[in-house]
């Protein structure tokens, strides 16, 4: 094996396979919202409340939800591009702040961004863009490393190496990004709606290609979109939220057989089907979700929900297993007998 | 909309008064005592001492500041040492002069370039277009003040049609809407009227060639609307910008007159600013300056709130 | 896996595509006029730095016979002036002075306006409304009459017209920088930048300042015209450079008395003035559209 390749494996795993990478418990982010005479703050966005989820070694996670509901605010609080305002993640066993620094777990996490264009610089060219990390971190041959990756995803080093951001198209601009992301050596690679913006023949290609780079540089995705297709074609597992929480998480084949929360059976049900006979009975979801400034009292979707009744209003649900599942979770007072729903009281009469 | 008038005067405050501030620091900013103009060279220690105690000079910094700011919100700048006449009373009259010259330049200036920059907006990459760009380009290029000499030299000293200085015959006096004083008006604000001129057209250029490459007005061809109509939509959406580019260049045409007064010797704050310069009158200059300021501020709101009144955008924010 | 192949790739020189600047250099070349108005510059800086060697009159030889004669007088082929000094002579030595306080304020703000600016728009926050308001003070002077204050108060002279001229250009550079910056700063690859780890002088150094430094450069650029008139301007109220040396704004405004006598000879410095910021204004023009090309 030569130098450069070693340099791009995955950091020493250290808390054994059971241990998962990524134990993001509580997280919160509300951004103040500032304005009147005196520029005082006078609402708060709750872009991101009290999110808990573990990411396992290997798998990758899949975060769906409409635009608004605080997927890419939980990816950059997992890669520290925001501060935390409460909630902690623990990195394969080290507690960020306390047992790993900031600047230690990014070395670990890196991120694709959905603007392929956006996120990289103009006036680099690709090269020196993917070389920049490495360089930064005073890795040796920095420019050897980065063509090695522009090769793995597969953008001949020759060809590519020396043009800029504009004279590659979409797809070719998004496998930079990829490999810029494993400059790092990271062990989890978050991708932002990585491939929403790309052609759907180019987004089957670059999914093949992070299927491939998964396996064979055994990496973890927490994969975000709003497309549930593709979530379903690369995930392991699937995590849905809703203005800022989790409403449910559990295995894909589970969560697309049988949706047990209201809102991520709406979704599933606005979801284009390619069968004819698979059409959609459900009435698609009305209107826009809620303000964040106000998230509604208990339940946040109970506004909007079919199901909705005095107590979605009053309590807020627990996540929760359902059926027989342990794996898979949601929440919502139709699963839980105590809660006082009358669905929930017709399941556990059932 | 009212939420936005209150933010926006109450955003002018701490404007004002760093404005306040430079004026005040102008005075020591300058080299040597701001008494030395005043005193006599034989003066002895104590009485400069005093001196210094008559103006207050012998307290400190901020409380200067204070005092001064104090007199000048009930309208005392001091006086003049020059004259000994109040500095207020002299820009006031001032003012009043350039405002005048201001208001024709203005008047000259803003339908010449509005229409030039739509025409040329309209007829972009024609012919047309590039000769009022070339046009506004010049004009705004031109020193104004040897603009002015220029046609002091074709218009008073060759053809000898128009006066060359002043504000009316026998020099300054009092404004009248006679012939007489109107022909004193043309030169200086013709000249001052170039340089805006070249701005407006320029801006209103760039501003309707833009809407015009909108898709909202590809919309309204298609459909068949007639051209009119179309121009119609495309004024409505360049005014906005198009009125605060004038507002702009209306207060910068009070503040920036001072080469051209001194040029025509036209009775206004400028020349007024000059003479303080030349005989370091520093009281005078630093009150003419403040008022001149703080036009320009008073003018920068009212265009600010003029714009959120008419562009449906800004209001909702 | 071997990859021998690409490490032998490396030990040749690596053939660089053409760079944004060459791009914009080419683009440039092709406008005739932009690149006209440069020659014409380039020429009378020139001129100005080698005046002692291109054989003209003693710029500063009054003579009381010959003054004031016209446009063509043997031996004197643009006139002379009130002292009768050689007008060709002053107006070629007077483009020293006058490019000089005419151009350095725009250098010089291009300097402090730029990090200011990108120091507001980079860290924001607080930093950013200190500076940004001090900037709206400054800004709430139209610019001739915060030249002209700064300059009566500092008093005539040549590094106190550098000092106002600057202190004037300052704030509309530092406003754009700030502008510039903070939209760089919202894109994505700052904030993957971030993400590899790097620090913010860095980040600034590699991905901030290659993208707004070129923007900033051409509104300083559009900057000199005005700088030029606004120095000449306080030279010829007075409160610019001193006489008797030559400076066109000031030899405009020592022979306004002689319009009556030689009007276009009096003209001369004035035209000096109005050929320069014009051709600094249809350079920046090009540079501009040059430089907003995008693929």
């Amino acid at each position: 094996m030569s130098k450069t390749e070693t340099d791009t494996t995955p950091a020493a795993d250290r808390g054994g396979p059971h241990q998962p990478l990524i134990i993001a418990s509580g997280l919160k982010k509300h951004f103040p919202v500032r304005s009147g005479l005196l520029n005082r703050q006078t609402a708060t966005v709750h872009a991101v409340d009290g999110v808990s989820f573990e990411v396992k070694k290997g798998e990758t996670l899949g975060i769906v939800g409409e635009s608004g509901c605080g997927k890419s605010t939980t990816a950059r609080l997992l890669i520290g591009l925001i501060e935390l305002d409460d909630g902690s993640i623990i990195f394969d066993g080290d507690k960020l702040g306390s047992d790993i620094s900031l600047k230690e777990l990014r070395r670990g996490v890196q991120m694709v961004f959905q603007d392929s264009y956006a996120s990289l610089n103009p006036r680099l060219t690709i090269l020196d863009s993917v070389a920049f990390g490495p360089k930064l971190h005073g890795l040796k041959d920095p420019a050897g490393i980065a063509r090695n990756l522009l090769g793995r995803v597969g953008l001949d080093p020759d060809r590519f190496a020396h043009r800029y951001p504009h004279e590659l198209s979409g797809g070719q601009r998004q496998r930079v990004n990829i490999a810029r992301a494993l400059a790092m050596s990271p062990r989890l690679v978050i991708l932002d709606e990585a491939v929403s913006a790309l052609d759907k023949s180019v987004e089957a290609q670059v999914l093949n290609l992070l299927n491939d780079l998964r396996e064979e540089l055994g990496l973890t995705y927490v994969f975000i979109s709003h497309d549930l297709n593709v979530v379903r074609y690369i995930s392991d597992r699937v995590l849905v939220m809703y203005l800022g929480e989790v409403v449910e998480v559990g295995p894909v084949e589970s969560i697309y057989e049988t949706q047990a929360h209201p809102y991520t059976a709406s979704l599933f049900a606005a979801m284009p089907s390619m069968d004819p006979d698979n059409r959609t009975e459900e009435p698609p979801l009305a209107g826009d979700p809620p303000n964040p400034i106000n998230p509604p009292s208990g339940c946040r979707f109970h506004t909007r929900c079919r199901f909705a009744e005095g107590v979605c209003a009053s309590r807020k649900p627990k996540l929760a297993t359902i059926g027989g599942d342990a794996d898979h979770l949601a929440a919502c007072h139709m699963h839980d007998a105590a809660s006082g729903h009358s669905l929930a009281l017709k399941e556990a009469a059932e | 909309m009212f939420a936005y008038l209150v933010r926006r005067l109450i955003y002018v405050l701490p404007v004002a008064i760093g404005v306040s501030i430079i004026c005040f620091l102008l005075v020591h900013i300058a080299p040597g005592d701001p008494l030395t103009a005043i005193m006599p060279v034989d003066a002895t220690q104590e009485e400069q001492a005093a001196m210094r105690a008559a103006y207050g000079l012998d307290k400190p910094l901020p409380v200067q500041y204070a005092i001064w700011v104090g007199k000048a919100v009930t309208g005392d700048l001091g006086k003049s040492i020059a004259t000994g006449r109040p500095v207020a009373d002299e820009v006031f009259a001032a003012v009043k002069n350039s405002l005048l010259l201001a208001f024709t330049a203005s008047v000259i200036a803003f339908p010449i370039g509005l229409f030039l920059g739509f025409v040329a907006g309209y007829f972009r990459d024609t012919l047309i277009d590039r000769a009022v760009t070339a046009f506004a380009i010049t004009g705004v290029s031109v020193p104004n003040y040897w603009l002015g000499i220029v046609l002091v030299i074709i218009f008073s000293v060759t053809l000898g049609w128009l006066p060359s200085m002043g504000a009316g015959p026998g020099g300054s006096g009092a404004w009248a809407w006679d012939f007489a004083h109107i022909k004193h008006l043309i030169l200086p604000s013709v000249t001052l009227a170039v340089v805006p001129i070249g701005i407006v057209a320029r801006t209103v250029r760039a501003l309707v060639g833009d809407i015009f490459s909108m898709d909202f007005v590809q919309a309204l061809q298609a459909k068949g609307m007639r051209p009119l109509d179309v121009l119609r939509h495309v004024i409505r959406n360049a005014a906005p910008t198009a009125l605060s580019v004038m507002g702009l260049q209306l207060g910068y045409l009070l503040g920036g007159s001072i080469l051209i007064e001194t040029v025509f010797n036209w009775p206004g704050s400028g020349f007024l600013l000059s003479n303080a310069i030349f005989q370091r009158d520093l009281p005078l200059l630093q009150g003419t300056i403040l008022v001149l300021a703080l036009f320009f501020v008073t003018m920068n709101l009212i265009v600010d709130v003029a714009q959120a009144a008419i562009d449906p955008r800004i209001k909702r924010s | 896996m071997t990859l021998t192949a690409d490490q032998a790739d490396l030990a040749e020189p690596v053939r660089k595509a053409p760079g944004y600047w060459s791009g914009v250099f080419r683009r440039f070349l092709k406008d005739p006029v932009a690149v006209t108005c440069t020659v014409i510059v380039l020429l009378l800086i020139l001129a100005a730095i080698f005046a002692p060697y291109l054989g003209l009159n003693d710029p500063y030889k009054a003579s009381m016979i010959k003054r004031l004669k016209p446009i063509g007088y043997p031996g004197f082929p643009l006139g002379t002036d009130e002292q009768g000094r050689d007008m060709l002579a002053r107006l070629i030595y007077g483009g020293r002075l006058t490019l000089f306080v005419g151009l350095v304020p725009v250098v010089l703000a291009f300097v402090f306006g730029s990090t200011l600016g990108l120091i507001a728009g980079y860290v924001g926050g607080w930093v950013n409304t200190v500076i940004m308001r001090t900037v709206d003070i400054f800004f709430a002077f139209p610019s001739v009459l915060l030249a002209i204050a700064i300059s009566s108060a500092l008093g005539a002279g040549i590094v106190n017209s550098l000092v106002s001229l600057t202190i004037v250009f300052i704030p509309p550079i530092a406003r754009v920088a700030e502008s510039a910056t903070a939209s760089v700063r919202s894109l994505d690859y700052i904030d993957a930048a971030r993400a590899s780890g790097g620090g913010a002088l860095t980040i600034v150094r590699v991905h901030v300042l290659g993208n707004v430094l070129g923007p900033i450069f051409v509104y300083a650029t559009s900057l000199t015209s005005v700088c030029m008139i606004l120095a000449a301007g306080l030279s010829f109220l007075g409160i610019g450079v001193r006489p008797p040396e030559p400076e066109w704004g000031l030899m405009l405004n020592t022979l306004r008395t002689a319009i009556y006598v030689n009007p276009w000879v009096a003209a001369l410095p004035g035209l000096m003035i109005f050929i320069t910021s014009l051709c600094l204004n249809l350079l920046s023009d090009g540079l501009r559209s040059a430089m907003n090309v995008k693929d």
